[in-house]
């Protein structure tokens, strides 16, 4: 196979290890004088959106930087909650950049491209070091040092953590930082803002077109570059672990404008969320992955027993060790339960899909704490106090006090959404949407296949291949943000220097705003019969069964064909209420479903070319005896990238994965 | 409607309408039958809106994103409280069984004179942006670090600081205040910064700058009543004021002495 001439990754030569290196000390400088003059539009003040807004313009370019909450801080990345990794071996536990590199590479099981994985990994330590110095909290040990823990898919201890919030703690970090350029007049802010379109000029991407939420102006904003950090489109299925905003608009305006989209349907599903309670449900609750160094993952042994549960006649407190089948600790036992993401949710499905699941729906498993807490942590304190036979009781005690302390916040959290005191029972928990391993194509400098046009964080496609390790987003997004567009940025911008701002005038900006409130006159002009909700709960629901954990070739056909009479029945029937020059929230919802129709669409046709098992990509026709997934390197080893020629017609385009350092291998974590 | 408990309740809302900061504002009535009691407070707002577009009338107008108690967006005055009638957590976290059949629940937006009203339940809180943006951050620029482990810090101070950085900048202690003021909130992020290390260099400086800009954006002054603790969803505590008092006096006295 060989990689489309549409595709210049732009991977620098030389050995793996100095690429970056070599790529920093020999890439064109933008002198600071001509900084000044350059223009750079940054869409998204997530993780990666604010800590490039903020590092380029400590550098001195001028920046604009653009979200639809009312404040920057409140970007989903606050969200995360487990932590994020960084080859810094302070555990002293074997851990290297190239063991760094080497696990996201098999955790992604050999869909990402080497050399982008290699710099991140080379970045991961100074990433700790810069969120450090801004003061962020993370958590400590007794002597003030920086304390580890273990995230799925690893066997060493490179993650770090603010408790159970270090996705806030990182995002008020690099808000921080965003907040002090805006102070210094280098950054201004445009909260509550929706980008709408980008305006391409001369082959190049040249700014954008954004709707002011409150007044429902449209705006237009020039920039040398423009920087999409917007996000992932997990929320393509309704019910995910998203923010109830994120979305694809941005990314998917892009792609109408030129930019390819990549592997679509690498979707990550997370086997550890709070199971579905009932028809109302507007969002998914994800319990932190790291849950799972002290939580065993178990289902009834037998159909009877699970029944019974499900009856609601027997307390699993009370069923027997014997009778309990861990079976992660089962089938896995090298990893146990802190095999990968896309393992974990395959195997909870096939348990709950046999009949062993637990809670009314039968779509749940347990999540257990008892044994750790009192056996594990119960005992060491107890040792601690110098007791000698503690009773089960202060077992108990001693061992509820620990995990308070590891996981405090995210017990608050179950106790309060289910309304059941996860100290007293297991946790139940099912698998939810919650990480997309796809977006937009980027080559090495992060650029998309429009000139000018970069994408940053989750939603580009670039490091993680078919499945994301834990705590390894927030390690991407701070790379790209502060590590790698600082200089990657200006391998282009040092060519546009002498670009004049372009007025905003010019047609391809008139035009784009035209397009924009033309659509946006369309949406209110319908009128018909049924609410935007009611479009997106049931593109969700296809895309879940069709395009979810397991897919069929049968399946993805059907559901090509019915999303594309979803997309039809919602431009004939969608009832958009109030007008579009006022804050109008279903506006903006139904703008972001239609474009997540048309994304669905394509999901389902990427994850019906490709004929193998990889990560988050469980294709039911190739499996092993023993149900393990089954890739084929010799046909699939690619990146795919989708070029649009108009919506529902798409051609692919194949860049090659080239493994020259790392060997190809079985991804077995038995 | 029923969710897994299965169990229902009737209850009556009586929201504020405004349609924008301009005009005046009232409130409106909407019985709802049949509610989940395991639906989040969020959730029966969806359930309003939807049937609200159905009957070709406008819905309402709320802030929220996250759902899970950390983006600090959502923000409905409900029954008298800001974020409702449970301690220690934020609107969307609040659950239909904290509530019983028959209830009459009144929500409004946050109410306070430095948080002008966007529309219906939404505010705007820019405010506390500028506030950070004034000196709530350690001046750092990417690239100059050195290896996080050359700083230590005591575990105590580490957890302390940590506490206070679990301000959401939600504006619920400002909106539970009588005298409209954004203390807690400043305090949170300055004393994060004054337990740590890293940020003693503009320690003095940082406090004098954050209070000045909170006066300009027309927060009223505390006068120590404790509303903001009471209501504040992530257990601010109060001892942040006293140590904004602290350093503000003795960055005052520091910068008389200049
Ligand atoms: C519940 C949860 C927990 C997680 N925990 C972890 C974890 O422990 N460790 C880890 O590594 N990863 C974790 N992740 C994944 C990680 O949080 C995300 O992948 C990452 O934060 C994405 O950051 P981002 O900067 O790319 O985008 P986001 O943080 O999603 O930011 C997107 C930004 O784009 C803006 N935006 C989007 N569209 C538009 C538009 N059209 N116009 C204007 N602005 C727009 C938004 O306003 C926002 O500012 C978790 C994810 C979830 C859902
Ligand atoms: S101090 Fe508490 S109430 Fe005030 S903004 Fe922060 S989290 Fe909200
Ligand atoms: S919606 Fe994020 S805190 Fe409530």
């Amino acid at each position: 196979m060989a990689t489309s001439p549409k595709l210049d990754s732009k991977i620098p030569d030389g050995p793996l290890d100095q690429k970056w290196t070599k790529y920093r000390s020999t890439v064109a400088l933008v002198n600071p004088a001509n900084k000044r003059n350059l223009e750079v539009i940054v869409v998204g003040s997530g993780l990666a959106g604010a800590s490039a807004a903020a590092s380029l313009a400590e550098m001195g370019y001028k920046v604009k930087v653009f979200c639809f909450q009312d404040s920057p801080r409140r970007a989903h990345s606050i969200a995360a909650q487990g932590g994020i990794n960084a080859a810094k071996n302070y555990q002293n536990d074997g851990d290297s950049i190239y063991r760094l590199f080497y696990d996201t590479i098999k955790g992604g099981d050999y869909r990402s491209r080497e050399a982008n994985v290699h710099r991140l990994s080379e970045v991961s330590g100074s990433i700790i070091d810069q969120c450090v110095a801004q003061g962020v909290p993370f958590a400590r040990e007794y002597g003030g040092l920086l304390s580890n823990r273990s995230f799925g898919g690893t066997q060493v201890q490179r993650t770090f953590y603010a408790a159970g919030q270090t996705g806030q703690q990182l995002l008020l970090g690099a808000y921080s930082a965003l907040q002090r350029q805006v102070g210094m007049g280098a950054v201004k802010l445009y909260a509550r803002h929706e980008m709408l379109d980008v305006v391409n000029i001369d082959g190049k991407c040249q700014g954008i077109i954004a709707r002011h939420s409150v007044t429902g102006q449209l705006e237009r904003h020039f920039g040398h570059a423009v920087l999409l950090c917007t996000g992932g489109y997990g929320n393509v299925f309704f019910l995910s672990t998203n923010a109830m905003g994120s979305n694809v608009t941005a990314a998917w305006k892009a792609h109408k404008k030129g930019a390819f989209f990549s592997n679509p349907c690498y979707t990550q599903i997370h086997p550890t969320c709070i199971p579905v309670s009932g028809e109302h449900q507007s969002k998914l609750t994800l319990m932190s992955e790291s849950l799972r160094n002290d939580g065993r993952i178990w289902v009834p042994k037998n159909k009877a027993d699970a029944e019974a549960i499900r009856a609601g006649k027997l307390d699993p407190n009370n069923l027997k060790e014997d009778d309990r089948d861990y079976y992660l600790e089962r089938r896995y036992p090298a990893f146990g339960n802190l095999v990968p993401r896309d393992v974990a949710s395959r195997a909870a499905k096939e348990r709950c899909d046999a009949g062993f699941g637990v809670n009314g729906t039968g779509q749940a498993v347990y999540l257990d704490f008892a044994f750790n807490m009192k056996y594990k942590y119960g005992k060491i304190e107890a040792t601690k106090k110098g007791i000698e036979n503690p009773t089960e009781a202060q077992l108990d005690e001693f061992g509820h006090a620990v995990i308070k302390e590891k996981y405090g916040n995210l017990f608050d959290m179950y106790a309060q959404i289910t309304g059941v005191d996860p100290y007293k029972n297991p946790m139940q928990i099912y698998p939810a949407v919650h990480y997309t391993m796809g977006g937009l194509w980027v080559d090495y400098n992060l650029m998309t296949t429009v000139p000018g046009l970069y994408a940053l964080g989750e939603a580009n496609f670039s490091d993680h291949g078919a499945n994301r390790l834990g705590a390894s987003a927030l390690m991407q997004g701070l790379a790209d943000g502060y590590f790698v567009i600082p200089y990657t940025i200006g391998s282009y911008l040092s060519k546009e220097i002498s670009t004049k701002a372009i007025s905003l005038d010019h047609e391809a900006f008139v035009k784009a705003e035209q397009d924009v409130q033309e659509r946006i006159n369309k949406l209110l002009s319908i009128k018909g019969t049924k609410t935007v909700d009611y479009f997106h709960k049931r593109l969700g629901k296809v895309i879940w069964d069709k395009c979810g954990m397991a897919r069929n070739a049968e399946g993805l056909k059907w559901a090509i064909e019915e999303v594309r009479r979803i997309r039809e029945e919602f431009w004939k029937d969608v009832r958009v209420p109030g007008e579009a020059n006022e804050f109008n929230p279903e506006l903006e919802k139904a703008g972001r479903v239609a474009d997540f129709i048309e994304l669905g669409e394509l999901m389902c046709k990427d994850a019906l070319e490709r004929n193998e098992s990889c990560g988050g990509h469980f294709r039911e026709e190739y499996q092993a005896a023993d149900g393990e997934a089954e890739r084929d390197d010799e046909n699939f080893a690619y990146v795919a990238a989708w070029e649009l020629k108009e919506v529902g017609n798409w051609e692919l385009h194949k860049e090659e994965l080239v493994y020259e350092n790392i060997k190809i291998a079985k991804r077995s974590y038995k | 409607m029923a969710g897994t408990s299965g169990k229902t309740i009737n209850v009556t809302i009586k929201v504020w309408r405004q349609k924008n900061k301009n005009q005046k504002g009232q409130f409106e009535t909407h019985p709802m039958k049949g509610v989940s009691v395991d639906m989040s407070f969020l959730e029966m707002f969806d359930v309003l809106n939807d049937r609200l577009i159905t009957e070709g009338k406008d819905p309402v107008a709320f802030d929220h994103d996250c759902r899970e108690g950390i983006c600090g967006m959502c923000s409905m005055y409900i029954n008298g409280r800001p974020h409702g009638p449970k301690q220690g957590v934020t609107t969307c976290q609040l659950h239909m069984r904290s509530f019983k059949d028959g209830d009459t629940i009144v929500v409004e937006p946050w109410r306070s004179a430095a948080f002008p009203v966007v529309k219906d339940l939404a505010v705007d809180r820019s405010a506390f942006d500028r506030i950070i943006a004034s000196g709530g951050f350690v001046s750092v620029n990417t690239g100059n670090a050195r290896d996080a482990n050359s700083i230590l810090i005591p575990k105590d101070d580490a957890d302390q600081a940590f506490n206070a950085a679990a301000c959401i900048g939600c504006g619920a202690c400002v909106a539970a205040c009588k005298n409209g003021s954004a203390m807690l909130f400043v305090s949170a992020k300055v004393s994060q910064l004054a337990l740590l290390p890293q940020g003693q260099i503009e320690r003095d400086e940082r406090v004098l700058n954050m209070v000045n800009q909170m006066d300009e954006e027309g927060f009223g002054n505390c006068t120590n009543t404790a509303a903001c603790e009471a209501e504040c969803p992530k257990g601010i505590s109060l001892e942040n004021i006293a140590r904004l008092n602290r350093e503000y006096i003795s960055a005052s006295n520091f910068a008389n002495r200049k």
